[in-house]
């Protein structure tokens, strides 16, 4: 692959990040890392809704005294919004349009921040009144479950500031390409993750 | 570059291991120390055979006894059968697809990689305070009591090999999806390749929740979460699911490849298209969907209730039927055709009976009111034994002999490979057969003695007896791979002389890479078509002869692996409060994550061999091969 190769949008294929086998098998492995991904969350939920309220005799929190919708709400708004900033950088990606591209991911990268700044604020507040990890098995469960999507959301943001970086002097080519777009897929990825978070922990929590 | 005949040092040769990327190499690494775990799982499982062939015997403590039970099952599973099943996919699929290498080189050298450091971490914990000792299947409220740091090196352990499955998974699935030769359509892949096929397919899915349940292990163990403790409102049920999601499938991931194995060695050996090809192939599918389906029918006695039972054991009894689907097909596929009793012959035809009477028993089990009088008595070691041994060592033996010319250039001995197959086989249905019985007269499994007023002394040292004969049979193996490597006699192509598939219509050892030009399938076993048309090639091409682009080799995946293997001790050691446990591990991590970012960061676009290269290449292989032809002829015929 020549890495010189310069490309005008007329030029630059329908789907770059396809158009070569290494961007074909990186992209059908990387599916296939997403179901795996799948099954791993799967199994967290699962396990968080057998031990959802459970606890020591005794134990003050459960889920329905504990979560405070609009704060979480916020969180929502902020990564729904990151997705579709995402599908904006794809599509100037697609038209070989790499200044655009990079300022959407940037936008993306931000909203990402926010909403992982917002995680940590709550977590932070949950240990501070006295629901810590080891409290009971509701804790570990939650923490590790919602824990777990908030490392996906620092490696997808580190993902995405790694590329950018790299990129930014030699703009799009057919080998970077596929890596953008694994990056944006497993955005959305994460963002999907979070909307069951929102509906099967936050929601139903609340509900009781 | 172009040249892999070129003498090189002993260092030089190791660099190239490490750093390989050649799927070829790797299946070499991974038949080494796969090798290498089984015979340590064959010295612990001696060692469980001494304690028990004699009522009340003191060569093992109780404790002791626990730790070998418990890395002989891990042992076994997790670093000796499946890395060596990994090791023929390696060395054979791609070939099988036309494929000049797998999908994912990197990924390959790093899933190797990790299994191998989760395999060196978890056999440390013999030196380092002692072993896992709460049975293979670790249940929690067993695991969770053990004192020192067994259990974590097993969780740790099997967490960083677990990475290493799943990313092997990863790129066979692609590999098989992606590059295939023109021709080679789904319904034309070799059943080798389809059983890879299914299995990686099942890694993808079974590996993450075996992932999730260790990390709530290492979570509750050293973190202090409380997940299986129930005290603090945990569930230790949770991790019997989990476990057996991902239990059940493994079997299958083990099985099927050995499946692929057998139906090879039938076609070759007895001269004939495989019988029922398409029914081999939806079998397969459907032994991989069923499955997922059946994990709780080993926890028929959990008190999971009536129905979940009933649901449960139908769906395991339905598993026998495409099982039997390819029993038949293999039967067969012998039946009539031209039979030549080789080595691996002899194990494929030894496979049938044995795993069926492991079947059968399993159809037992699956009626769930038996199966609370069977279980955890020795009918169950009996039956597992019966599928495993039967089914996968089998395999496992018959593949080497197979296979071997193909990845190392000579062949096995076949005298010595039939002195190997009588101790082994003996030595087998000697051991398990009576354990059956011994189940059924009330020896409960996993116990460390018993007493001589119970009357299981003779049928233990019966048993005991045919473990020695199997070891024999091993050790005459090692013998023959020995005079092998030392006698060094080439072998052509097509050693065994009625190879069917792609594979075997390249030199031995293959180029590094593979095909020079991209063959072209024209149906079911491409080479024999190709044979039976008077092509002396034995091969169509799809292209004609150009540069070839390949990748380049790297030291990252080793590196990548070993921080991790640094970062579980860190994590370990934390808990007992050493000041210098946590830089370990956030430095181990440190290790991992930045050469990943070195990685991803570093352009790596590989190398181009040359249209010049490759003719002079191919010039030195026919030359070796007219001397061989010269010389004695290499193979059987």
């Amino acid at each position: 692959m020549d890495l010189n190769k310069r490309y005008t949008p007329q030029t630059w294929p329908d789907h770059p990040e396809t158009a070569t086998l290494e961007g074909k098998n990186k992209f059908v492995g990387f599916w296939l890392l997403l179901a795996a991904e799948t099954v791993t969350f799967a199994s967290l939920f699962a396990t968080y809704l057998a031990l959802k309220d459970k606890g020591p005799s005794g134990m003050e929190f459960s889920a329905a005294g504990l979560f405070e919708l609009p704060l979480v709400f916020a969180m929502t708004m902020l990564l729904l919004t990151s997705s579709l900033t995402s599908v904006y950088a794809m599509y100037h990606m697609k038209n070989h349009n790499f200044k655009a591209m990079q300022a959407w991911l940037g936008i993306t990268v931000l909203l990402g921040l926010a909403f992982l700044g917002l995680e940590i604020y709550e977590f932070n507040h949950y240990v501070h009144i006295g629901f810590g990890y080891t409290n009971s098995a509701f804790s570990s469960a939650f923490f590790t479950l919602v824990g777990t999507h908030g490392a996906h959301v620092v490696f997808g943001l580190s993902w995405f500031i790694a590329l950018m970086l790299r990129n930014a002097k030699r703009g799009l080519n057919m080998y970077n390409a596929p890596k953008f777009y694994l990056a944006a897929l497993y955005w959305h990825f994460i963002d999907v993750v979070w909307v069951f978070i929102f509906t099967v922990v936050y929601l139903m929590g609340v509900i009781g | 570059m172009s040249s892999n005949s070129q003498k090189k040092g002993f260092g030089a040769t190791i660099w190239d291991y490490m750093t390989t990327v050649d799927h070829k190499k790797i299946a070499i690494l991974y038949l080494i120390s796969g090798g290498f775990f089984f015979l340590v799982g064959g010295v612990e499982a001696m060692m469980i055979r001494i304690q028990l062939m004699k009522a009340g015997n003191d060569f093992l403590s109780a404790g002791t006894y626990n730790e070998v039970l418990t890395m002989h099952g891990t042992t076994m599973i997790f670093l000796a059968a499946m890395p060596i099943l990994l090791a023929f996919m390696n060395a054979v699929s791609p070939l099988q697809i036309g494929a000049r290498d797998v999908a994912f080189p990197f990924l390959n050298s790093l899933g190797f990689w990790l299994f191998f450091f989760g395999g060196i971490f978890l056999n440390l914990s013999w030196f380092l305070g002692g072993a896992p000792d709460a049975g293979w299947t670790n249940y929690a409220s067993l695991a969770l009591a053990s004192e020192g740091h067994g259990i974590d090196f097993y969780s740790l352990g099997l967490t960083i090999s677990g990475f290493g499955t799943l990313i092997a998974g990863i790129n066979f699935l692609v590999t098989i999806i992606n590059m295939r030769a023109p021709g080679m359509t789904y319904m034309r892949m070799p059943l080798f390749t389809w059983t890879t096929f299914v299995a990686s397919a099942l890694i993808l899915l079974a590996f993450p929740p075996l992932t999730v349940g260790i990390f709530f292990m290492v979570f509750d163990r050293l973190f202090g979460a409380n997940f299986f403790d129930v005290t603090m409102g945990g569930n230790t049920i949770i991790w019997e699911h989990f476990f057996w999601i991902f239990g059940h499938p493994e079997v299958y991931i083990l099985i099927l490849p050995a499946f692929g194995i057998f139906s090879e060695i039938f076609a070759i050996f007895s001269r004939k298209r495989l019988f029922g090809y398409t029914a081999l192939v939806f079998a397969t599918i459907l032994i991989g969907f069923y499955g997922f389906m059946v994990w709780a029918h080993h926890m028929f006695t959990v008190g999971l209730g009536p129905t979940a039972n009933a649901v449960f054991a139908l769906a395991t009894m339905i598993i026998a039927v495409p099982t039997g689907i390819k029993i038949f097909n293999w039967l067969l596929t012998i039946w009539g055709g031209s039979i030549s009793f080789t080595v691996p012959m002899i194990y494929a035809v030894a496979f049938i009976p044995s795993f069926v009477a492991g079947g059968v028993t399993g159809v037992m089990q699956a009626i769930a009111p038996l199966d609370y009088q069977l279980h955890d008595s020795y009918f169950i070691v009996a039956h597992f034994h019966y599928v495993i041994v039967g089914g996968v060592v089998l395999a496992i033996l018959a593949g080497t002999h197979l296979y071997w010319p193909k990845m190392f250039g000579t062949m096995l001995s076949e005298k010595l490979g039939k002195w190997t197959f009588w101790f082994f086989f003996t030595g087998f249905h000697l051991t398990f057969f009576i354990q059956h019985f011994l189940g059924l007269m009330g020896m409960p499994r996993r116990v460390y003695t018993f007493g001589a007023d119970q009357g299981w002394d003779l049928f233990n040292a019966i048993s005991s007896a045919g473990a020695l004969l199997m070891a024999i049979g091993v050790i005459i193996m090692l013998v023959n791979v020995v005079m092998t490597v030392a006698k060094n006699e080439r072998v052509g192509n097509d050693p065994w002389g009625d190879g069917r598939t792609l594979e075997w219509a390249i030199p031995s050892p293959p180029p590094f890479y593979n095909f020079a030009q991209t063959p072209l399938v024209r149906g079911l076993d491409p080479y024999w078509i190709e044979k039976m048309e008077g092509n002396e090639e034995g091969m169509v091409y799809a292209e004609p002869l150009g540069d070839i682009h390949m990748p380049n080799g790297s030291f990252i995946p080793f590196v990548i692996s070993l921080g991790m293997f640094i970062a579980a001790f860190g994590a370990m050691y934390h808990m007992d409060g050493h000041a210098w446990a946590l830089p370990v591990l956030i430095g181990g991590l440190a290790i991992t994550f930045g050469s990943m970012l070195v990685r991803s960061l570093k352009d790596d676009l590989g190398f181009h061999v040359t249209k010049e290269e490759l003719i002079a290449d191919n010039e030195r292989i026919k030359k070796e091969a007219r001397a061989l032809e010269g010389g004695k002829k290499g193979g059987l015929k």
